[in-house]
């Protein structure tokens, strides 16, 4: 053989993937459970279960994470194994991209086609004298067909600062990782801190403007296709920014540990992908949500 | 294609470890690809039970075993389970095992989550077949889950359906990152894209389909349980929302979802032919763009299936053409399998004959899908057993055929005994004429304007659906012939030689058979 590869490394037996599947099991017929009972008023034992699958899916991370960790620390894994990761991860953020598609295509669909039928649009105006005559199409939708009122969250004030804070956060991510790069590690820690502060920061003033939603503008989520859309992809989005704060989280222990090298810090930079891309889905968010 | 493996040198020692645990922790591809296999298997029986429930309720006229909301219990799990639970596992079992030895690959990327997408799999199905069982019984809404009938109509039960399609969501998207991440890092030095198996292909292509689709189906199944349950309107007109929304996101799901069904179908096909025509595949690179195409075509169609929900003529007619364009680059392929098959010299082993069924009568069920798609014709055949017959013509001898002969081109490698010939030859036979008297049948009585999903029927489709139900019961009983292969051939026979079939080309017929627990820890020299 003219030319040496190195072994890729294969992980012997783990216990962590099954146990990551009773976890799942319990979050689903725990949630499954746990809908009915709380819409229906109805005692049972979802809740309980849905906390259990928590606490294990906690645990399976804790494990899960901590051997593959040491197994990095210990220098198992190759410059191939590396890529394995960084290509496992961008398509995990390519189907995270297709989750929000859906919702950004239905808050489309509804614009642009159902609101426009629903007013006689296209060859509906039968339909709209019979059903809803008094139905008016507008953007943000602030009376449904079926009459429920509701106003409409300004783009200004309150979330053109979350806009800021959160486009800030990406930037300041941005410079850690510049730090972590030219081994400037006191850089890379103050700059990883401060992307947290931020982080949550926008989450705080999210849970402030969902206050406000629901008890001084009357918009909730059963307040028609506005509230819907509204509430769904901000609700994601901010599920979305908790994980993500979470995985910088421990970013930031391992980098006060002193792990990751300027050459190798798979973690980091995934971390730092899934912030970039749950911005970059604000940014979206907040052109179709709140301004247009 | 020709490679030459020149180092088998860590194959020796081939250390399993034993009991349960093996297949708990197991992080092995053959494993994991086993433990698919067999899962989708018993799936299989499953939803077939289910479809025998159908089958025996509609053998006469009239209520007879099942009360209504039974039968469409019935159809909607019995449809779950076999898109989900046994045609997808199966392909995706068929990967594990396959790809890693056809590119010349330790293993698959991250085996550890190999072993999670496997595993939250049975969990899944659990959670659906429970709901069965609860006040007021499992999904009854069709497995297309239609709003309103999921939403406003649908019983207690849809959020545990809600959650289990969830859970079979992460599985697919999980194993498809670890294909495509494979195929994309692991393949052995050599081993370039256009010498790649063309299972290898299609799959990629089916694992990219599947990352983009089934988070639409996530966000899907999401609005449905809002919408049930929290109060949102997206499928209900009353709150601006609109029904027809729900038909347009699962349809831009379950379009390519089709695909995702059939691509790794195409490849098995391209893998078998050539082998007993003793020929190479005729127009290889052609069969690759080909896929491609299918699977870029497969987001322009979704429409397709709503043509009689209403649309402007301007969407019915690009979704009609764009359908259409489609058969173009499926042509291609039968006609490059034909090719290949021209003046070879071929033999008749059961997976040749499972994989020539599969042409013809995968043909048979792309042109009723080109009925289909002429947006007046469909206006007559919409939700008739037509469609009915188109489905399961592709799906059932186009996907599970090629599945079968996948299994029966592979079991001497996998198992190290060659199956019986001659049971196979039985249960392909079997197999062939029950299926057609189960399915030909329903192009007529669709055509005559029998609609699917009713547990009753007009008295003058009696006696083609009793001909029909015997079919079905002949074909159940068929599948049992095959596992008497199956566990005949695991527990013993004649000894395979490592390339198993005379014509047989590829990485994965150097290695002995059976192959070797661990294959490949340091990656082949192609040339």
């Amino acid at each position: 053989m003219s030319k040496t590869y190195e072994k890729y490394y294969v992980p012997a037996q783990s216990p962590w993937p099954i146990v990551g599947a009773v976890a799942l099991f319990l979050i689903a017929f725990g949630a499954g459970n746990y809908v009915n009972e709380v819409t229906r008023q109805q005692p049972g034992y979802g809740g309980y279960m849905l906390a259990a699958g928590f606490v294990v899916l906690i645990f399976m991370l804790f494990g899960w994470f901590k051997n593959v960790i040491d197994e990095s620390m210990s220098g198992l894994y190759s410059a191939q194994m590396d890529r394995s990761f960084r290509q496992g991860m961008s398509w995990f953020i390519v189907s995270e991209v297709m989750f929000f598609m859906a919702f950004f295509g239905a808050l489309f669909y509804g614009r642009v086609i159902a609101l426009d039928w629903l007013s006689g649009g296209s060859n509906n105006a039968m339909t709209f004298e019979i059903l809803w005559p008094s139905f008016e199409a507008m953007w943000p939708l602030l009376k449904t067909p079926g009459g429920i009122e509701t106003q409409a969250m300004p783009a200004t004030g309150l979330p053109m600062i979350n806009t800021a804070i959160l486009l800030l956060s990406s930037v300041t991510l941005h410079f850690a990782h510049t730090g972590l790069e030219q081994n400037k590690r006191s850089q890379l820690k103050i700059m990883l801190l401060v992307t947290l502060l931020l982080g949550a920061t926008f989450l705080g003033l999210q849970v402030y403007e969902y206050i406000h939603a629901y008890r001084d503008l009357g918009l909730t989520l059963a307040s028609g296709f506005y509230g819907n859309t509204f509430f769904l992809l901000t609700g994601f989005h901010g599920m979305h920014v908790t994980l993500g704060a979470i995985i910088l989280l421990f970013v930031f222990f391992r980098v006060l540990k002193g792990h990751f090298t300027p050459e190798k810090h798979f973690a980091f930079q995934a971390a730092a992908w899934y912030w970039h891309f749950v911005d970059v889905v604000w940014l979206c968010l907040y052109v179709f949500v709140y301004v247009i | 294609m020709s490679a030459v493996v020149t180092d088998h040198e860590h194959e020796h020692h081939d250390h399993k470890p034993s009991g349960i645990k093996r297949w708990l922790y197991t992080t092995n591809h053959k494993d994991i690809g086993t433990m698919y296999l067999v899962f989708a298997l018993i799936m299989f029986f499953i939803g077939g039970a289910m479809a025998m429930v159908i089958r025996a309720e509609l053998f006469q006229p009239g209520m007879q075993f099942v009360e209504p909301n039974f039968f469409n219990q019935m159809t909607t799990v019995h449809g779950l389970i076999m898109v989900f639970g046994a045609v997808m596992p199966a392909f995706t079992g068929l990967a594990n095992w396959m790809i890693p030895m056809m590119i010349g690959a330790p293993d698959m990327a991250l085996p550890r989550m190999n072993n999670w997408s496997f595993w939250i799999l049975p969990f899944a199905f659990l959670i659906l077949l429970m709901s069965l069982f609860m006040p007021g019984g499992g999904p009854n809404f069709g497995w297309t889950f239609y709003a309103p009938l999921s939403t406003t109509y649908s019983g207690d039960s849809t959020a545990l359906f809600v959650f289990s399609v969830h859970i079979m969501g992460i599985s697919s998207i999980m194993g498809a990152i670890n294909v495509i991440v494979t195929i994309f890092n692991l393949r052995a030095p050599g081993m370039t894209w256009m010498k790649m198996p063309l299972f290898v292909w299609t799959w990629l292509i089916t694992a990219f389909l599947l990352i983009m689709v089934m988070p639409v189906l996530a966000g899907v199944v999401t609005m449905v349980l809002t919408d049930k349950y929290f109060g949102t309107s997206f499928f209900d007109a009353a709150g601006g929302g609109d029904p027809v929304l729900f038909q347009h996101i699962f349809w831009f799901f379950g379009h390519p979802e089709v695909y995702i069904m059939i691509l790794p179908a195409f490849g098995i096909v391209s893998s078998i032919v050539p082998t007993f025509a003793r020929k190479p595949l005729f127009g290889y690179a052609s069969m690759v763009y080909a896929t491609s195409s299918i699977a870029l075509l497969s987001f322009l169609v979704w429409a397709h299936h709503m043509f009689t929900t209403g649309m402007p003529v301007a969407g019915a007619l690009f979704f009609m053409y764009c359908t259409m364009l489609i058969a173009v680059p499926t042509g291609v392929k039968v006609f490059n399998w034909v090719a290949t098959m021209w003046r070879g010299a071929m033999t008749f082993e059961v997976p040749m004959m499972f994989a020539l069924a599969f042409i013809v009568l995968f043909t048979i069920g792309g042109f009723s899908g080109l009925m289909l798609a002429i947006t007046p014709a469909d206006f007559q055949y919409h939700d008739t057993y037509f469609v009915v017959a188109h489905f399961h013509y592709v799906l059932v001898t186009g996907a599970v055929f090629s599945i079968i002969a996948a299994a029966y081109y592979w079991l001497p490698k996998w198992t190290g005994h060659m199956y019986d010939e001659k049971l196979g030859q039985w249960h392909f036979w079997c197999s062939l004429i029950s299926v057609n008297m189960l399915f030909f049948p329903m192009h007529f009585v669709g055509l005559a304007g029998m609609p699917r999903r009713i547990p009753d029927y007009a008295l003058q489709f009696a006696d083609f659906n009793a001909f029909i139900s015997i079919g079905g019961f002949l074909f159940g009983a068929s599948q049992l012939i095959f596992v008497a292969v199956l566990v005949k051939c695991a527990r013993g026979g004649e000894k395979a030689t490592a390339q198993v079939w005379e014509g047989a080309e590829g990485l994965e017929w150097e290695v002995p058979s059976p192959a070797p627990y661990h294959t490949f820890e340091t990656p082949p020299v192609i040339k």
